[in-house]
């Protein structure tokens, strides 16, 4: 007697054995993708997290209740425990820290986006190159590949803070510089098996060009692996800028970045425990969300770590 | 005269998005000592019955039967133990392709030899597995013996499985698509030791392959399956008085080297087979 | 003037260190419109010949010409649109992430063919998969399907010479022939050449005119149908391999 609800008309339509469109074909294959995924519980948890963040970033003036760069009244709202009018307490200049750890996931939403934004296609288009090509072109795109492996990231970050000065901006280009080249072994790695496939000589065959071969049938065979890899590294990126804000090399104060308010907080860490535990637990949850995340979309997407 | 293995209704199940999906649909048929074919096409399930006589069904799935009896003993229940003492000593399995049997670390020698001890006879070991080379026609036992899987051709490394596999002289041999890897000429070659080893030893093979024109001038007995379920059982002799329109079809849609019709006869599928 | 002509070809693979003489000296011609096949068992090389035609393998000597023409090296765009392959295995072939779609229109997005929503259509419909089948993936597809869009990818180029690299070894016995029928429709439909490559004697003898037998790289023997029909051979390793595909026998002396 009831109508069909609309929604399970539109999985159908999603499912269909016979796409009518292009885009019918490649929603389906999306959906085919969620509802595999959906299905994986921890997947679903640190999704669920990395949500959370950027809905914490996107809206962190309204939710956050005070101003995360000034304090309150020097004399009564210093370090005040956690309490209703302070979620997470205050630290030692009375700001309110849970409107700093809101603030900070802009920070951390930042650098995770800028590494991942400029990391990941140099990764993929040295490794596919240099995978597809191989002789010289390999050798060289490799070997450079190892040099910037071989800089221990912090140092290089150092190095650049050294010479443009300090800011979070320099410690993300110094993250990026020194996170591609796995990436980059990664794809190669993918490539060296791809390239002999026959759906690879077939394409050949038809006269395309080797960017055309590259991009439109390499990197899309590559890319699920490397965006696994590049979200289980996400937690040790941001554990790195918080390491480099602890280090006063990063994020400068006032900014609210998380690892610069757990370097704050270190000098009151006996009496006034919040100060930088509250930070702590916000890096923590976040780069386990990442890693969570990763698993889950390994289990989806990665044909080999099927069961 | 008590056949040395029988099955009725067998049943393989595995589970998927819609509830469990039955890939062997209550097949039944017993053995002596004899060559049986079964004959099917990719996903008639000929290959899970072969697997869940030696009680290797994936764990995913489930095998149900009625009766699964191997020379008087149960199946259906069998201990890890008691699977430990047939599987191997009393029954093996060739599979298709030798590089995923065999260990790619170990010479055949070694693996030979630990078949052997595994199952009794410690001294002759040796001895009698060079003895197990030369009887697959393997020219250069020793050789062989020190070789790594890799390091022997298609056709050798099929003949080194297979000396594995009867080097313990069992009483039944599954062999699935043992020759489909392999030429022509090698295939033949292959076949004849399995026909010798059935007919001087009283061995019972079971031969599971899609080839049907090849299953007919190799078995005494042909089983058809299809979906699922034997839709024939045939005297490999008498092939061309095959009833079911399936295997017509499937004899009939092969081309030969000195037929000429053309276009070829197509099989057309009817669901009433799947009943 | 044969269409293709192959004169002393010769292939070496360099494995490292040591070296692999895949093709010995290997010649042969096919006429227009001619169907030719390539029997031998692995090895033989067989498959190494049609990626050399098509500039697949390396090429360490001899001479390939196309209508009395040399082919370039690399192939030019002129010569995909003459030659196309279909390749062994239909699950390899086709790219796992894209479209039956997408798998027809980048020829004609190459080539800068007009219409190419018509082609495709067309092209489908040709082999005998409706436009229902236009936007499934490959996954979607059985592996008699999947040898169909293969079929289709390779004619929509419009080429002359459809090289077939055992086209039909990976699929059931029952979509062998239905293959077999559209490949030789479509020949005599399109008038094309067609160059065969298979272990098994009886499709090629069902598929070709002409034939030739290799083992380890050589040419061993060049046949006719009706001589290949009629066991016709001079050469022991030709009849071993007809014997042997006839089927197992018990024992030569056993009667029948």
């Amino acid at each position: 007697m009831s109508t069909p609800v609309p929604r399970q008309s539109l999985g159908e339509w999603l499912i269909s054995e016979q796409p009518a469109s292009r885009n019918q074909a490649r929603l389906g294959q999306i959906w085919r993708t969620w509802v595999l995924f959906s299905g994986n519980r921890l997947g679903m948890i640190g999704l669920g997290i990395v949500v959370l963040l950027v809905l914490v970033a996107i809206f962190a003036n309204v939710i956050a209740p005070y101003d995360p760069l000034l304090g309150g009244d020097l004399r009564t709202e210093r370090l005040l425990p956690p309490s209703w009018d302070h979620l997470m307490g205050t630290d030692d200049l009375a700001r309110d820290i849970f409107s700093r750890v809101v603030h900070g996931a802009r920070l951390t939403l930042l650098v995770v986006a800028l590494v991942a934004i400029i990391a990941t296609p140099i990764g993929l288009l040295v490794g596919t190159v240099s995978g597809y090509f191989g002789g010289w072109v390999d050798t060289l795109l490799m070997r450079i590949t190892d040099i910037f492996l071989a800089f221990p990231r912090l140092i290089l970050a150092l190095a650049f803070v050294a010479a443009l000065g300090p800011g979070i901006e320099n410690a993300i280009i110094a993250i990026a510089i020194t996170s591609w080249p796995p990436y980059a072994r990664l794809a190669r790695a993918e490539t060296l098996t791809i390239r002999n496939a026959e759906h690879i000589d077939a394409i050949r065959l038809q006269g395309a060009s080797a960017p055309r071969i590259i991009w439109g049938h390499v990197v899309p065979l590559c890319l699920s692996s490397v965006i696994i890899r590049v979200t289980l590294d996400m937690a040790g990126i941001i554990l790195t800028a918080a390491g480099l804000g602890f280090l006063g090399l990063g994020a400068q104060p006032p900014q609210p970045e998380w690892g610069a308010m757990i370097a704050g907080g270190r000098r009151f860490i006996i009496d006034y425990w919040w100060v930088a535990t509250m930070p702590g637990i916000a890096i923590f949850a976040v780069s386990l969300g990442f890693n969570l995340l990763g698993d889950g979309l390994r289990d989806v997407l990665d044909p080999k770590a099927e069961k | 005269m008590n056949p040395l293995l029988s099955v009725e209704n067998l049943r393989i199940a595995f589970p998927s998005r819609q509830g469990p999906v039955e890939v062997v649909r209550g097949v039944s048929f017993s053995l002596g000592r004899e060559r049986l074919g079964i004959v099917g096409e990719s996903g008639s399930g000929k290959s899970q019955t072969g697997r869940a006589i030696l009680g290797l069904t994936p764990v995913t799935g489930t095998a149900t039967a009625d009766r699964l009896e191997f020379d008087g003993i149960d199946l259906r229940n069998a201990s890890p133990r008691q699977w430990r003492k047939l599987r191997g000593a009393r029954m093996s399995m060739v599979m298709q392709d030798p590089k995923f049997s065999l260990n790619p670390v170990m010479t055949i020698g070694k693996q030979l030899m630990e078949a052997v001890k595994l199952h009794g006879g410690k001294s002759e070991a040796r001895d009698k597995s060079l003895a197990m080379l030369e009887a697959v026609q393997i020219r250069d036992p020793e050789r062989v013996m020190a070789a790594f899987p890799h390091e022997l051709s298609g056709g050798m490394g099929q003949r080194a499985m297979i000396a594995m596999m009867l080097v313990t002289e069992p009483d039944l041999l599954i062999a699935d698509e043992p020759t489909s890897a392999l030429d022509v000429t090698v295939q033949i070659e292959v076949l004849r030791i399995l026909d010798r080893l059935v007919t001087e030893r009283g061995m019972g093979l079971i031969f599971i392959s899609h080839d049907l024109r090849l299953v007919s001038t190799f078995c005494d007995r042909v089983l058809v399956m299809y979906a699922g379920r034997v839709v024939e059982e045939l005297d490999a002799r008498r092939m061309d008085e095959a009833s079911h329109p399936y295997t017509r079809g499937l004899l009939n849609c092969l081309p030969t080297i000195t037929g000429d019709t053309r276009p070829l006869p197509v099989l057309a599928r009817d669901d009433a087979w799947l009943e | 003037m044969a269409l293709i002509e192959i004169e002393n070809l010769e292939v070496t693979f360099d494995g490292g260190d040591r070296q692999v003489r895949a093709l010995k000296g290997v010649s042969l011609s096919v006429e227009e419109e001619d169907s030719f096949g390539i029997v031998g068992e692995s090895g033989s090389g067989k498959s190494t010949v049609l990626r050399a035609l098509c500039g697949l393998a390396p090429v360490t000597a001899g001479r390939i010409s196309i209508d009395g023409k040399p082919v370039p090296s690399p192939r030019d765009q002129a010569f995909y649109r003459r030659v196309q392959m279909v390749f062994q295995d239909p699950y390899a072939s086709l790219h796992p992430r894209h479209t039956i779609d997408r798998v027809l229109s980048e020829p004609l997005a190459i080539h800068g063919f007009d219409h190419a929503e018509k082609r495709v259509e067309q092209a489908l419909e040709d082999v005998g998969l409706g436009s229902g089948f236009r936007f499934r993936y490959p996954h979607q597809l059985s592996g008699g399907q999947r040898q169909r869009v293969a079929i289709a990818r390779a004619l929509i180029l419009e080429p002359k010479i459809i090289l077939l690299d055992e086209p039909t070894s990976a699929l059931d016995a029952s979509i062998q022939a239905e293959v077999l029928n559209l490949l030789d429709r479509l020949r005599a439909d399109r008038g094309l050449t067609y160059v065969l490559v298979s272990h098994d004697l009886a499709v090629v003898s069902h598929m070709c005119d002409r034939l030739v037998v290799m083992q380890s790289g050589e040419v061993v023997e060049e046949l006719t149908r009706e001589e290949l029909q009629a066991h016709d051979t001079t050469r022991t390793y030709t009849r071993n391999l007809l014997t042997a595909s006839a089927g197992f026998t018990r024992s030569p002396a056993r009667p029948r």
